[in-house]
């Protein structure tokens, strides 16, 4: 178990995915991990010169001893991601904390946003495995950006794509398909990941409609393990005498992914 | 680990410690978290994150910021509070067979009495006053940044406690070495030093510092040199043991650091990026003792030949 906690994979592939934006998709030899890997766990890579803290991204499927990250080069730490090679050596500790969960005959609702999409194929396959349906919302600024939603269909997800600037298929954001999908009355969870504002509204949509719903937060981080307090999100609680109560809950350890109803969003 | 042929323990105020390797207060939660990656009897000692009279709820996100060769944090005390910790972390914490150094912070003297009152009745191992926390609107760092208020501190906490008191230093004055006599003459048993220096970072895009408590404090290799600056100007001030710490990122910083003048050497920020470095640590300064032909940890503290 210990040592495969940390583990020293190697770079298969790491090929840049989109034209509109610095995505990249890279797919690491990382046995250890991946054996351990839950739909929507993320690992803390360790970049190389210039970082002091790993970076946090969200594992997007495991594929055999593998584990597949896509990332947007935002930084020192990804443009280094950005310029690794194929067989060199990469740090990656994890999986780390807590992912999406899936009841069997939950139908589910994939809702991403931008880069949000990829932590949501790992349960989408879960969920098609499980044997229940599968149909995915992406909402993104404009057609430039639309990437990877082969990946969702090659796996029998069906996939609407809406376009801020109706520069692809509709004009508009992603709370729409999310209302006109849950108006069917054919949708038992909602999985989220995209800007926190997105996600907030998906979450009320959710609760109107008393359907399950959870999202997976993001924020600053530092040690990925849960010892430092540093990625924390407010989250209410009931006490055991049922008073309700307001706590900063980890997003390495207790999260990313939390029920909707547990995040207090102001 | 390599079997090797020196002995490793350090005594420290009165308590053996197994090595003189102790992960430092706010980086390694109660304990439990890094236990995947090692035990926590296998380190000298571990300071458990700051505990308060009641419960914490910390301060608002974002808590942390990447700066060149270190980190900000502004966390906030964040903490289910002192009875908690009696009740649910230490018992594990002893019964794994740790060494245990219980941090401690409050608002107001009589809340610091207080929790080390509690806490003496317990198994810990020693009390670390945290008089030098950045990130709490009261207390913390306030008690701290004056040498009078220092000695009230440390001598009003020495009437409430039966364990032996370290007294963590701000390294934010002017001269630190008067602090240091000054918790020396209150009565502490130890010094810990240093905590964060305070820093800010902002974003030009939106203005905004990163931090949302606007300031935080820095850590990490950054501020080595000038922990170890500190730690060579107390050590010839006062006669108290020293927990050195401050951006030790290797067995060679660690060693630096008890050439310097400390006894015992503190881990926190370098822990972030590998979890095994504490132990690391440990091997490394064994390795370095047995090729130096040095028997006890203690002959190396303070051998400094300055110029």
């Amino acid at each position: 178990m210990i040592n495969e906690l940390k583990d020293n994979g190697t770079i298969l592939t790491n090929d840049r995915i989109c034209e509109g934006a610095e995505l990249y998709d890279m797919l690491i030899e990382a046995p250890g991990i991946a054996k351990w890997t839950m739909p929507g766990q993320i690992v803390h890579v360790l970049c190389g010169e210039g970082t002091t803290l790993r970076r946090p991204i969200s594992v997007c499927e495991t594929v055999g001893d593998c584990i597949r990250l896509c990332y947007e080069v935002r930084g020192k730490g990804t443009e280094w991601m950005k310029n690794r090679k194929p067989g060199e050596k990469i740090s990656v500790l994890g999986a780390l904390g807590h992912g999406f969960s899936h009841n069997k005959g939950e139908r589910a609702l994939l809702v991403g946003g931008g880069i949000g999409i990829y932590p949501l194929l790992s349960i989408g396959k879960k969920v098609k495995a499980d044997g229940d349906s599968a149909l995915a919302a992406f909402g993104f600024r404009n057609a430039s950006l639309i990437n990877y939603t082969e990946e969702f269909k090659m796996n029998g997800i069906d996939v609407s794509v809406i376009t801020d600037d109706g520069s692809n298929g509709r004009q508009g954001f992603v709370t729409e398909l999310v209302k006109e999908a849950l108006a069917t009355g054919e949708i038992d969870v909602v999985y989220v990941c995209g800007p926190r504002g997105m996600m907030a509204a998906v979450a009320g949509l959710c609760e109107a409609a008393n359907v399950r719903c959870e999202v997976s937060m993001e924020e600053r981080m530092g040690c990925g393990v849960g010892a430092c307090l540093a990625c924390v999100c407010k989250t209410m609680f009931k006490d055991n005498a049922g008073v309700i109560g307001e706590k900063y809950k980890r997003v390495c350890m207790d999260g990313p992914v939390f029920d909707s109803k547990e995040i207090i969003w102001k | 680990m390599e079997m090797r042929n020196v002995d490793l323990s350090v005594n420290f105020a009165g308590v053996t410690l197994k090595n003189p390797v102790v992960t430092v207060s706010g980086t390694c939660g109660f304990g439990e978290e890094y236990s995947p990656y090692y035990e926590a009897k296998q380190l000298g000692a571990i300071a458990v994150k700051g505990m308060t009279l009641a419960p914490r709820l910390g301060n608002p996100p974002p808590r942390i910021a990447e700066t060149p060769s270190g980190i900000l944090n502004s966390i906030g005390l964040q903490n289910p509070g002192v009875d908690v910790f009696i009740d649910e972390d230490l018992p594990r914490l002893k019964k794994e067979g740790a060494t245990v150094i219980a941090n401690i912070s409050g608002s107001t003297i009589s809340d610091y009495c207080k929790v080390a009152e509690k806490l003496s009745e317990t198994d810990v191992d020693f009390i670390e006053m945290n008089i030098s926390c950045p990130n709490v609107k009261e207390g913390g760092v306030a008690f701290g940044t004056n040498k009078d208020t220092v000695f009230e501190i440390t001598s009003e906490v020495k009437k409430y406690s039966k364990k032996p008191i370290i007294v963590k230093l701000s390294p934010n004055v002017t001269d630190i070495t008067e602090m240091a006599r000054a918790a020396e003459a209150g009565g502490a048993n130890a010094l810990a030093l240093i905590n964060t220096l305070l820093g800010m970072r902002i974003d030009i895009k939106t203005k905004r510092p990163i931090l949302h408590n606007n300031v935080g404090g820095l850590s990490g290799p950054a501020v080595f040199p000038v922990a170890v600056r500190m730690i060579w100007q107390v050590r010839n001030a006062v006669s108290l043991p020293i927990l050195g710490m401050g951006g030790v990122a290797s067995a060679n910083d660690a060693i630096e650091m008890l050439i310097a003048g400390a006894d015992a050497i503190g881990v926190g920020t370098a822990m972030f990026p590998n979890p095994y470095l504490p132990l690391e640590i440990i091997d490394g300064i064994a390795e370095y003792m047995e090729k130096n032909g040095i028997k006890n940890v203690a002959d190396i503290s303070a051998t400094v030949e300055p110029w």
